[in-house]
């Protein structure tokens, strides 16, 4: 050996080696997780020293899955593991903060008055006063306040909404339950004993992908990431698993090494790209087009070309390809009834079941329609068994009319991208009804038709593949910039694999995709190449959408606690998207949806008429409900005579018949329609997630906006009272509960500080995979936190307190509900028809919204908050439609954990603290308690007559609690409110248990559906799949003003997900700034970076009317030309200069845009079309953006 | 046969994410105290890039590594040992602030106590060193996820040699691409820091080759800092100590994988005993570059040969140690399956952490304004097996990462990366293997066996699988200096006071 190399082993000199030794040493190391908004659910060993948290890394010891599939661990990523940073760092909310000025106000005014409720009244009475201190929000001047001191506030601004205006004014935000469930469900459950109004947050994101429940029924279900190793084609759409799946993302780079071909679709060279074999750069938001010429090779190769069995069977069965649709006026109608039909007169529900073709016999009426989901004499039908409902006769579908027809029909098909219709031949069969003769097709040749394979029929059809008429891979090519060769190869390389593997077939798709505004077609247009490949339902195969769509597994219990269903009262649900559309005046700024949504016929409407009918027709819910005090409506009602809950909800629709008595949605802008008080808490409400973020500054907080934009709306609208000048300033109180100074503390009145997830006991799961984690403390609350379930408990008490003066007396509420999903309201209406007009009788719960009264005992709200009620004894837990007793399990958690109540007059289950709530949460629920996934299973069976239970028999004996889950993640339970079969390790796979039990999805035919015949969906000319061009920034009118003091090119921008942050958490942690450029960069592409003279890490100025954005650049050919990027949920609070344009701070990454609602989504009490939260109604789309681009010199803090 | 043993990382570039989380594992356990804030024992990458500091593999900048004069000679490219003494207060191959960044913060609590104003407050950027208000103009991340850069990507030194239309693709759609290259220190078997070193203060560990600079004995140097070419010594401005990765020793001896291998939620290191022979190191380092590779390998050694085990037996290696030198999925990949590399062998310091070299997208071509992917479409199922020049990546340029140029070791290896995946599909999808599938197999040398076992390791294992370690018998090397009964009470009462500047 040369002497260059030293080895050295003189043991005492190497005893300076403890020094590295002793950093390693330890006291203690604990299983939590984080709780923030990613589908991580990662399960983390917290390492403590000295009693100080000083690292994490992460858990092992996942169980192993089914044998051939790779193990999950490690789980947890950059973010997770930079964790630690946050506990003790200088952007920690150690202490209750609030502003300033409204603590100077309330001081002086609690001198004026011993009361807390009429000293906030005071301020509020003034508006002078209220100016003072809304115009300081969000800047500085927070001052440190005690525990005593923000409670007092917070109840009386509570107590005083309450009385004043009614307790749907006060409403509260929190994303996400799954990331911590218990925490959501304290603020939930304080709010749905008050009966204020709870935000939704799913659909507010634009996370949740409506194609879902338009042909699934279902808001959304995927595989786990595990699932993804059974596939054998993937093609990721819009989704960067390697920023957004982190954890997950060896799942892709190892099945690749088991023989899956991988192709990723991305403007950009994303980082998943770096894994493909093929890398398709489509033009950003045209997926869609890509998609519809891939189902046009589908459909011409492996359906009229050549038959393909496989896939014919899959259709017939699971599809409703065979069901027949009724031909009027040239264009495809709606679904031929039973009800039509002689032969089924007598049946039961007949309006909503549906009819195919059997080649015996004709029309024929199979099992699984909607209208046997919800039998109330013929029970057990529900099923997809292919047999006549009435006689039991086995059922052969056809499929197509081609070669036996009665005509064949020249129909309309929409080219919205060509604004033209298009005449194509279908064949057609006459049906004999009872109002006539009726002309009919299969929805399977609508499709062959609207996708432009012509089989030989006469028409607009393309004549092959390199005619560029719709939807043919010549055609996509002026959208996608994707030769049609790739397309050819694509799609033929997708059946194949699809054949041959029995749908094993992939699409996994994100948010690149979901949010722009015609989300909707270009999922539905994806999810028709998985349906033609036979893939959804099947192991490693179907659509996987991973936005945010972290799965509360333990749904069925968590629900019922999370909303106080325990107590028997309904929640005040609303759909986030439509409530900041019209509170924060944004539908002002613009002339509604006709500008950039296409309709075959006229679409005169203003999106906020829209919104205002679909809340009449009780489609949508909207908070506040009245232009009234609920309180005092059902008081006055009683006074006037009503005795019973109907002759109070009678006395209500007499007023709403009468005009009497208004819809606030009708006015938002009259004060009494305000919403008042807002407690946000676990999210990033003002800053993040806001679109429209200067808007909700100026119309929500009445403080400074970069808003430069005019109002349009004036004489555009029709149902809407347009008040001037719009007011400014509609909150009274702004509450945030944070454990970290973001963007919503720093505009907030009152700043709480919560502990964080190394500090509180709660529940953690995802979809991403099938264990349930828990959060434990690692250390105590630092400092003066406290876990979010005590923080709610608190301000119970002080509500109960103050309630003991104010509201000593149970009243009456009126509670106005919306038409529901999952329950009979589905059936509640085959035609769309307006009371107010006098087309149809004002029924509630039919034509119009529900109501319910509901008594509410605001001095008793923290005792009800702490035990879990009665109800749930009785009632049983429930989700998905599907009812489960529970009484036994009620009962043994009483035995468990018994809490004694003077004032309830009882022994309840306690829910005293985060703990208790977790394990009742587990106890409850049948994914962690095998005998009530037992029993779920055998309502299942009363409910489709299919033999279920044996899946649930070998897990009986299983309960999962608490401490099982801190000794290692156990895994959940097959059950009947999910989808999938999970016994023996098989990975999570959406629609198993349809696709091989043979129960329906829960949509209108019971089978997923190609075709939508709601009214609304022909007027929007979206009943069948298709192309509808993205909205031009002519369109939009976001650029009007700023056109004018324009310097800098217009470009499209786009907000992906970031590598540094999960939305803006973590994103001002000092480890990941360290790790990226210390901000929140522009991406640009370096050719168009040149142009505008802008060099890597110049100063650059993003601006349209909506506000101003300033940060650095980075420059690069992986960016596609025209295009911005930067990675969404920036922060406005840590290095952000002014704006040069503007001079005021610049602002975050939905400073410059805003929300757009799609109307069609809005059609509701119509099968899938049924509200429910974070299920159905428009999303808050963003991607349709519009910016100017400018270089700026360095600019000023 | 002089047979030693070493603790050697293995990192699967084909799965890494480029996520950091290795990163910030190691920064949270070692380097997040004043005088390391800039230290970054572990880092990503982002290739084609110039990486941290920057451009650190230009050599003729850097002077890092060692120069061998083609008859026999080896040479520090800093210095000769005269030239070292006489260069001792004067260093100019050392990286400055600029190379690496100015470390920086940001004034967070001016969000709670900045007065009523009438604008936001904002949190300003500040340096960490002076605390005083900055811009940020670098990072040591700056150039994460920037393929197609006229400033950093084109700027990487290894795209020697690629020609300029190659070049120019790597900066169009057609060809953009970029993969992630992590790093931790080399542990190198011919290390250019401890030859370097003046004091005599770095050492590599004879039971595992861990290479480490004694807190005790430095004294500032810095010759370490210039010498390495990885530029993974660190000076620590507070203690006035040089640091390095330690590939967590710590956890080693008590059974655990390094900080950043068990972080690493890619899967994609591999941790594990490999034998070799120190007496062939020189030869192997004063050989061709086209020829660095293959001698490295000559020098690791066969666990299963007898000769072998009784000469390592003879140098005092356990049974256990042989076991897991047997055991050894680092010694799988990197001799066995001949799909793993070092990185920049032509750097001469003989690395011992090894590399499998990354599979990248089919490139594009424009046709009639559309983009059509650059494919035979008769050919099989997975393109690039019959055509590598279609790879985003550049074979030369990943030679010029891990053989020192020679190109034919980087196409056998994705060769067989490819061949694994055909091989797998065929049994799959099409119900087995075909006569092509065989073909393929035959091409690149593999059995279905082997075949099998490759994908086994690369996608199914579990952490005792991914991580071997071996026994350290902490009692037996502690008993040399003292009673191991003692020691037990004394554990974590400390012998050494923390490293101090100036002693």
């Amino acid at each position: 050996m040369k002497d260059w190399i030293k080895e050295l082993e003189s043991p005492a000199e190497r005893k300076w080696e403890e020094f590295y030794r002793n950093r390693h040493q330890h006291d203690k190391r604990v299983r939590t997780t984080h709780g923030v908004n990613c589908t991580g659910s990662c399960s983390w060993e917290v390492y403590v020293k000295d009693g100080i948290v000083t690292w994490e890394l992460q858990a092992t010891d996942y169980p192993l899955l089914e044998e051939g599939l790779p193990p999950y661990e490690p789980r947890g990523c950059q973010r997770g593991i930079s964790y630690s940073w946050y506990l003790y760092s200088p952007i920690r909310v150690k202490y209750p903060f609030a502003r300033g000025a409204l603590v100077d106000l309330w001081r002086e005014a609690k001198k004026q008055h011993a009361d807390p409720v009429e000293a906030w009244a005071a301020i509020q009475s003034d508006p002078e006063k209220r100016r003072r201190y809304q115009q300081a929000r969000g800047k500085g001047g927070f001052r440190r306040i005690t525990w005593e001191e923000a409670l007092e506030i917070v109840a009386a601004s509570t107590v005083h909404t309450i009385k004043k205006y009614g307790p749907d004014r006060v409403v509260g935000f929190s994303p996400i339950p799954a990331m911590s469930q218990v925490s959501y469900a304290a603020g939930s459950r304080f709010l749905s004993h008050l009966g204020g109004t709870i935000l939704s947050f799913y659909d507010w994101y634009c996370d949740l992908p409506p194609a879902s429940p338009e042909i699934f029924g279902e808001q959304t279900d995927v595989n786990e990431s595990a699932d993804w190793y059974n596939s054998r084609f993937i093609a990721v759409m819009g989704s960067n698993l390697n920023m957004t799946r982190t954890p997950d993302t060896h799942f892709i780079s190892e099945v690749r090494h088991a023989g899956a071909k991988l192709t990723v679709f991305s403007p950009d060279f994303s980082q998943v790209a770096k894994y493909a074999d093929w890398w398709v750069p489509t033009n950003p938001g045209q997926d869609g087009a890509f998609w519809m010429a891939v189902d046009h090779v589908l459909l011409k190769e492996y359906y009229a070309d050549r038959e393909t069995p496989e896939f014919n069977h899959y259709l017939k069965t699971y599809s409703d390809a065979p069901f027949l649709v009724e031909v009027r006026d040239g264009r495809p109608y709606r679904y031929l009834r039973a009800a039509e039909l002689e032969g089924y007169a007598d049946v039961e529900h007949n309006e909503w079941k549906l009819l195919v073709w059997d080649r015996e016999r004709g029309p024929s009426m199979p099992q699984g329609s909607i209208g046997y989901r919800w039998a109330e004499k013929e029970k057990g039908k529900w099923n997809l068994e292919m047999k006549d409902g009435k006689t039991g006769a086995p059922i052969e579908p056809e499929l197509s009319f081609l070669e036996r027809h009665d005509e064949v029909q020249q129909l309309a098909f929409d080219d919205f991208a060509g604004e033209r219709t298009l005449q194509r031949g279908v064949p057609v069969r006459h049906v004999q009804t009872r109002r006539g003769r009726v002309t009919v097709a299969t929805v399977f040749d609508l499709l062959m038709a609207q996708f432009g394979v012509g089989r030989g029929l006469p028409g607009e059809y393309p004549e092959g593949y390199d005619d560029p008429q719709p939807y043919t891979p010549a055609w996509q090519e002026a959208y996608t910039g994707i030769h049609r060769d790739t397309v050819l190869r694509f799609a033929r390389a997708w059946a194949e694999n699809g054949l041959k593997t029995g749908g094993k077939n992939l699409i996994i798709i994100g948010a690149g995709v979901n949010h722009w505004y015609h989300n909707n077609l270009m999922y539905r247009a994806g999810i028709v190449g998985l349906m033609l490949t036979g893939a959804v339902g099947k192991n490693g195969g179907g659509l996987a959408h991973y936005v945010g769509q972290e799965k509360v597994a333990n749904q069925a219990s968590w629900g019922s606690i999370a909303f106080a269903l325990d107590w028997g009262m309904p929640p005040r649900h609303q759909n986030t998207p439509s409530f900041h559309y019209v509170h924060t005046d944004q539908w002002r700024y613009e002339r509604g949806s006709k500008d950039y949504d296409k309709t075959p016929g006229a679409n005169e409407h203003h999106t906020i008429d829209h919104q205002i009918r679909a809340v009449k027709r009780g489609w949508l819910p909207f908070f506040p409900q009245f232009n009234r005090n609920s309180l005092e409506l059902a008081r006055e009602a009683e006074a006037a005579g009503a005795r019973s809950e109907a002759e109070i909800v009678g006395y209500v629709v007499e007023k709403l018949k009468k005009g009497e008595l208004k819809f606030a949605v009708e006015d938002p802008d009259a004060p009494e329609n305000w919403p008042r008080v807002w407690f946000i808490w676990r999210g990033n409400a003002i800053g993040t997630s806001m679109k429209g973020h200067e808007f909700m500054l100026r119309h929500y907080l009445g403080t400074h906006s970069n808003a430069v934009a005019q109002e349009w709306a004036k004489d555009e609208v029709h149902e809407v009272a347009f008040r001037e000048p719009a007011p400014e300033g509609k909150f009274d109180l702004v509450v945030d509960l944070n454990f970290r100074m973001d963007t919503s503390a720093l505009y907030s009145d009152l700043v709480l500080p919560a502990a964080s997830w190394y500090e509180k006991h709660d529940l953690n799961t995802t979809d991403m995979h099938t264990f349930v984690n828990p959060m434990q403390p690692a250390v105590p609350p630092v400092w003066e936190s406290k876990p979010d379930w005590e923080i709610y408990s608190l301000f119970a008490k002080k509500v109960a307190e103050l309630a003991r003066t104010h509201l000593p007396e149970p009243v009456k509420d009126v509670v106005m509900l919306p038409l529901q999903h999952d329950t009979p309201d589905e059936l509640a209406q085959t035609e769309v028809r307006d009371w107010w007009k006098g087309e149809v009788e004002a029924v509630p719960g039919k034509t119009m919204p529900k109501f319910r009264v509901v008594e509410r005992r605001y001095t008793e709200i923290y005792e009800r908050m702490a035990s879990l009620g009665p109800a749930l004894e009785k009632n049983g837990v429930a989700a998905h439609g599907l009812k489960i007793p529970v009484a036994e399990e009620y009962r043994a958690l009483k035995e468990h954990q018994p809490r004694k109540s003077e004032v309830l007059g009882g022994v309840f289950p306690a829910l005293e603290d985060g703990r208790q709530v977790a394990e009742a949460i587990l106890r409850l629920d049948p994914v962690t308690n095998g005998e009530v996934a037992y029993r779920a299973f055998l309502e299942e069976e009363k409910k489709t007559g299919l033999k279920l239970a044996d899946l649930g028999e070998k897990n009986r004996s299983v309960r999962i609690t608490f401490d099982a889950i801190v000794a290692q993640p156990r895994r959940q339970l097959t059950t009947p409110t999910w989808s999938a079969i999970l016994n023996d390790g098989r990975a999570y796979s959406p629609f198993t248990l349809n696709v091989e039990r043979l129960v329906p999805w829960r949509t209108l035919t019971g089978r997923m559906h190609f075709y939508l015949d709601h009214e609304g969906y022909l007027a929007w000319g979206e009943h069948l799949p298709t192309y509808k061009p993205r909205p031009d920034v002519t369109m939009l009118l976001e650029t009007e003003v700023t056109e004018k003091e324009a310097k800098g090119r217009l470009m499209n921008y786009i907000t992906p997900h970031g590598k540094w942050s999960i939305h803006s958490t973590y994103s001002e942690n000092h480890r990941m700034m360290t790790l990226s450029r210390g901000g929140y960069p522009i991406w640009l592409n370096d050719k168009d970076a040149a142009e505008l003279g802008i060099r890597d890490n110049d100063w650059v100025e993003l601006y349209n009317d909506n506000g101003v954005f300033v940060q650095r650049a980075i420059t690069s050919a992986r960016i596609p030309r025209g295009t911005v990027f930067v990675y969404h949920a920036t922060e406005r609070t840590v290095g952000i200069p002014k704006s040069p344009l503007r001079k005021k701070r610049a602002g975050m990454n939905n400073s410059i845009t805003r929300a757009r609602l799609k109307p069609v989504l809005m059609n509701g009490g119509y099968a899938q079309f049924t509200y429910f939260f974070n299920y159905w109604g428009p999303t808050g789309v963003n991607r349709d953006t519009w910016v100017f681009v400018r270089r700026v010199d360095r600019p000023e803090y | 046969m002089n047979v030693r043993t070493h603790m050697s990382m293995l990192f699967h570039l084909d799965k890494c994410i480029g996520c950091h989380t290795c990163s910030v594992a190691c920064k949270n356990l070692w380097t997040d105290r004043e005088g390391t804030e800039y230290m970054w024992w572990n880092n990503v990458e982002t290739r084609p890039g110039t990486g941290y500091p920057t451009g650190w593999e230009d050599q003729q900048f850097y002077q890092g590594g060692w120069r061998y004069d083609g008859r026999g000679g080896l040479s520090l490219r800093l210095h000769n040992k005269t030239q070292g003494l006489t260069r001792l207060f004067f260093n100019p191959a050392l990286p400055d602030l600029k190379d690496y960044y100015e470390p920086f913060t940001f004034r967070y609590g001016d969000l709670f106590t900045a007065p009523e104003g009438d604008d936001q407050p904002t949190a300003r950027p500040v340096s960490m060193i002076t605390g005083e208000p900055m811009e940020i103009e670098t990072g040591p991340n700056w150039d994460d996820d920037l393929s197609g850069s006229d400033v950093y990507a084109r700027n990487d030194p290894s795209l020697e040699g690629l020609s300029e239309q190659v070049r120019a693709q790597l900066e169009e759609i057609e060809g953009v691409v970029f993969n992630y290259l992590p790093r931790i220190c080399n542990h190198c078997l011919n290390p250019a820091c401890v030859a370097a070193c003046p004091s005599g203060a770095i050492y590599k560990r004879g039971e595992d080759g861990v290479v480490l600079v004694n807190e005790n004995k430095c004294k500032a140097w810095r010759m370490c800092v210039a010498a390495c070419p990885y530029k993974k010594v660190y000076y620590n401005w507070s203690t006035g100590k040089s640091e390095k990765c330690i590939l967590c020793f710590p956890r080693l001896e008590t059974g655990q994988a390094p900080a950043c291998a068990h972080s690493c939620v890619g899967r994609i290191r591999y941790m594990g005993v490999l034998l070799y022979d120190a007496d062939r190191i020189p030869e192997a380092a004063m050989v061709d570059d086209h020829d660095l590779v293959e001698t490295q390998l000559e020098a690791i050694l066969d666990p299963f040969d007898p000769e072998v085990i009784a000469a390592a037996k003879k140098n005092g290696v356990t049974d256990d140690w042989i076991k897991a030198a047997q055991d050894s999925p680092v010694y799988k990949f990197v001799k066995e399956w001949r799909l793993a590399l070092p990185l920049h062998p032509e750097f001469r310091t003989m690395a011992m952490m090894f590399y499998i070299p990354p599979l990248s997208p089919v490139m594009s071509v424009v046709e009639d304004r559309a983009l059509n992917l650059a494919l035979d479409t008769s050919g099989p199922e997975f393109e690039l097996f019959a055509d590598l020049t279609k790879a985003r990546l550049p074979v030369r340029y990943l030679a010029n990462l891990f053989s020192a140029g020679n190109e034919g070791i980087i196409e056998g290896v994705l060769k067989r990366l490819l061949a694994v995946r055909i091989f797998k599909r065929a049994e799959s999808v099409d119900g087995g293997l075909n006569d092509a599938t065989r073909a393929a197999l035959d091409e690149v040398g593999l059995t279905p066996e082997t075949a099998e076992a490759i994908y086994r390791l690369t996608t199914q294992p579990t952490l005792d699988e991914r991580f071997v370690i071996p026994p350290y018998h902490r009692e037996a090397s502690i008993e040399a200096w003292n009673d191991p009964l003692e020691r037990k009470g004394q554990e974590g009462f400390g012998y050494i006071q923390p490293p101090v500047r100036g002693e």
